[in-house]
């Protein structure tokens, strides 16, 4: 009697809400066969010895071996990491400044929040192209700055493989600092004026005010932040192509572009899934137990 | 006439869609600077006059940025009518997964097997007795290009060989020109040493490592002298900021380098610019060393398409790329050899007449492409331009890595 007393409840629950069911089935697909079905399959062939076209002969780790023995790869993902650090950083707090300077009620402020965002309209390929020209020792800053008097000075980051990557960061955070000033605003915005009367009245400084009560405030809009950023960073690929190809020699590789020479011009596939296997792991080992903290941890709403 | 063939195709278009009444065949390749794309509208011309119709579809960059794209249009069940690729290994899997077209038809019909020389190109276009592509070029990479200019302003005659041009880099250096220019590409890098290595440590040990993968000869005396000649090459390119081979030719035509180790293909620059070989700059096979030339080259494949009317003009494409007026004509805008030994070239210059006489005399060795898989390739292009680019990595050390990579090769 008591299973039949279920089955008559729980389609009641299933078709609750049926008209948002019904449409999120498709997304439910795609991300069950296009993303999780792909993931599982580039995994499971990275333990092939696949070259142009997938095949089933399994090596073990092989590839993984091999990937890990490769400078490339190594100099890769150290790029990625002090790439990856500093974008967010840098992102974060240039994004928050610019917002806060605007937030103050400045004259020209659409003038400016369009300045600032534009850069982000822009492709990576095109950002990349302009921050190739703007530093080329040649026609770039260092030959304006020479033509000014000062013969000596020296500024060639992408020629450099030292400081390479510094030059990439710099045009990243042209790219996409606008965008996080953008959300860090509106985050800003909403927060209640009545907040400021009271930090005012307590006598609380307006830089003390953003740092303390502010920052605390706007959480949720700096969480996507991170997100956004985060996932730019992980998939940089196409600003390293379009400023440096990953050169000089292979001072500013990315695990994207690794991946992506070796699975379509080395016609080495395994050792690309490998690498790419890599890169979700690495992803995954970062995200899942930071998203679990943030979204899992407590139920809201 | 025409508007009858007009009419007849409409009708057609509307009743098969699936046959396309002209045969329009798309050809891919990445042939784009001055010289190339001059070289490559003479094969329009050719092939547009038999009726057919050339649709240009150009890739910029080099090979590198061009085959990942052409492979996987034809992985991706979207071929293109005819494709430039580099014979060897790099079209082999997909002859096996039954991609290519067949051409041994026109192959016999035509006797290609007694026109081509050397015949070790068509044994690369050949697969299981069957041939699945039409060469249409003999290109080395052995040459050091120099310019006269240059060395006029050093107030240094040209040199004839290696040795010369390494003791005359200070004397260039003096008066602020770059002795040796390169781009930064990585094939460039790994192109540069693999001549090196011809020229220096002698054609025996590169056989050696690159046929038979003999890595004691990989990390033997030979290659050691070559890395150590890859260093002074190394510092002598250190000014050298430009990324594409033009431009490093550049480089040379315009006399702000002295010279540039690249392939034959750099000679279509010299003609575009208008330079004369011998006296506005010479060219020197083996670096002068060892007069020998790798026999690479390029290569037509012809993906396997549904539709029979594009199957037949592949293969008319595929006879006009052999055929004798068009290896003239395409080859003298390139600055390639011929594939066959009956042409006459006497319009070719003073370079290509001493290519000319190393084919005749065999001095010919297979290329890396023929020996070497693509994913040897990248792992020597990626060691390389590293090697090229850091200002820290010991000849040692890098030829330690190399041999590493030889060891680890099929």
């Amino acid at each position: 009697m008591a299973n039949t007393d279920a089955a008559v409840k729980r389609p009641v629950r299933l078709l609750r809400n049926m008209n948002a069911k019904v449409a999120s089935i498709p997304m439910i697909l795609t991300v069950l066969v296009i993303f999780i079905g792909c993931s599982a399959w580039t995994v499971l062939y990275s333990f092939t010895d696949s070259k142009l076209l997938p095949r089933e002969r399994f090596v073990g780790l092989d590839q993984y071996e091999r990937l890990w023995s490769t400078d490339r790869w190594l100099v890769s993902i150290s790029n990625l990491a002090v790439f990856g650090v500093l974008t967010m950083v840098f992102s974060l707090v240039i994004g928050f400044a610019l917002a806060a300077m605007l937030d103050r009620k400045i004259r020209f402020e659409n003038a400016f929040r369009t300045i600032f965002l534009y850069p982000f309209a822009l492709s990576f390929i095109v950002t990349g192209l302009v921050w190739q020209w703007i530093l080329n020792p040649d026609f770039g800053v260092q030959k304006v700055v020479r033509d000014m008097g000062w013969t000596s000075f020296v500024f060639d980051p992408l020629y450099t493989d030292s400081i390479v990557i510094y030059g990439i960061l710099i045009a990243a955070l042209w790219q996409g600092t606008g965008l996080v000033m953008c959300l860090m605003l509106a985050g800003i915005r909403g927060i209640d004026e009545d907040i400021w009367k009271a930090s005012r009245v307590e006598g609380i400084g307006v830089w003390k005010t953003y740092i303390v009560i502010i920052i605390p405030m706007i959480r949720p809009v700096i969480v996507t932040s991170v997100v956004i950023i985060a996932s730019g960073i992980v998939k940089v690929y196409d600003l390293v192509v379009a400023q440096t190809s990953g050169g000089p020699g292979i001072a500013s590789q990315m695990p994207a572009l690794y991946v992506m020479d070796k699975m379509f011009l080395s016609q080495n596939l395994a050792q690309g899934f490998a690498a790419s296997t890599m890169m979700l792991v690495t992803v995954a080992i970062i995200l899942i137990p930071w998203a679990y903290l943030e979204f899992g941890g407590k139920r809201r709403g | 006439m025409t508007k009858l063939k007009l009419a007849i195709g409409l009708l057609a278009s509307v009743v098969l869609p699936q046959a396309a009444f002209s045969t329009d065949l798309e050809v891919t390749h990445w042939w784009t600077s001055g010289g190339e794309a001059a070289a490559v509208s003479e094969m329009a011309k050719a092939f547009d006059a038999s009726g057919d119709k050339w649709i240009d579809g150009a890739i910029a960059g080099s090979g590198g940025t061009a085959r990942p794209i052409i492979i996987s249009r034809i992985l991706g069940g979207d071929p293109m009518g005819a494709t430039q690729l580099n014979h060897g290994l790099q079209a082999q899997e997909l002859i096996e997964a039954g991609l290519l077209q067949d051409l041994t038809d026109v192959a016999e019909a035509e006797g290609w097997k007694d026109l081509i020389n050397p015949i070790s190109l068509l044994d690369a276009c050949t697969f299981e007795g069957k041939i699945y592509c039409a060469p249409v070029n003999i290109h080395s990479w052995q040459w050091i290009w120099l310019s006269h200019a240059a060395y006029a302003k050093a107030g240094v005659p040209v040199p004839t060989n290696w040795d010369e041009f390494v003791a005359s880099a200070p004397a260039l250096e003096a008066v602020g020109l770059i002795p040796l220019a390169m781009g930064q590409q990585p094939w460039q890098s790994a192109g540069a040493f693999g001549v090196m290595a011809i020229a220096i440590g002698g054609p025996d040990a590169w056989l050696a490592v690159n046929k038979d993968k003999d890595e004691a000869v990989a990390a033997g005396p030979e290659f050691a002298k070559v890395f150590e000649a890859a260093v002074a090459a190394r510092s002598m390119a250190a000014k050298s900021n430009v990324q594409d081979w033009n431009q490093a030719t550049n480089l040379v035509i315009t006399g702000a380098a002295g010279g540039q180790i690249m392939g034959d293909w750099a000679q279509g620059e010299f003609q575009v610019a208008g330079q004369v070989a011998g006296t506005d700059y010479s060219c020197l096979p083996g670096l002068g060393v060892n007069k020998l030339i790798s026999t690479g080259g390029d290569a037509f494949y012809f993906p396997i398409n549904k539709d029979p009317e594009v199957t037949s003009a592949q293969k008319r494409l595929a006879s006009v790329l052999v055929s004798k007026d068009l290896q003239v004509a395409f080859n003298l805008k390139k600055g390639s050899l011929p594939i066959r030994g009956d042409v006459d070239l006497a319009a070719a210059n003073d370079c290509m007449k001493q290519g000319l006489e190393i084919l005749a005399a065999g001095g010919i060795l297979p290329s890396g492409d023929e020996l070497l898989t693509p994913d040897t390739t990248g792992q020597v292009e990626d060691l390389m331009v590293e090697f090229w680019n850091s200002t820290t990595m010991t000849a040692g050390e890098a030829q330690a890595k190399y041999a590493a990579i030889i060891a680890a090769a099929e």
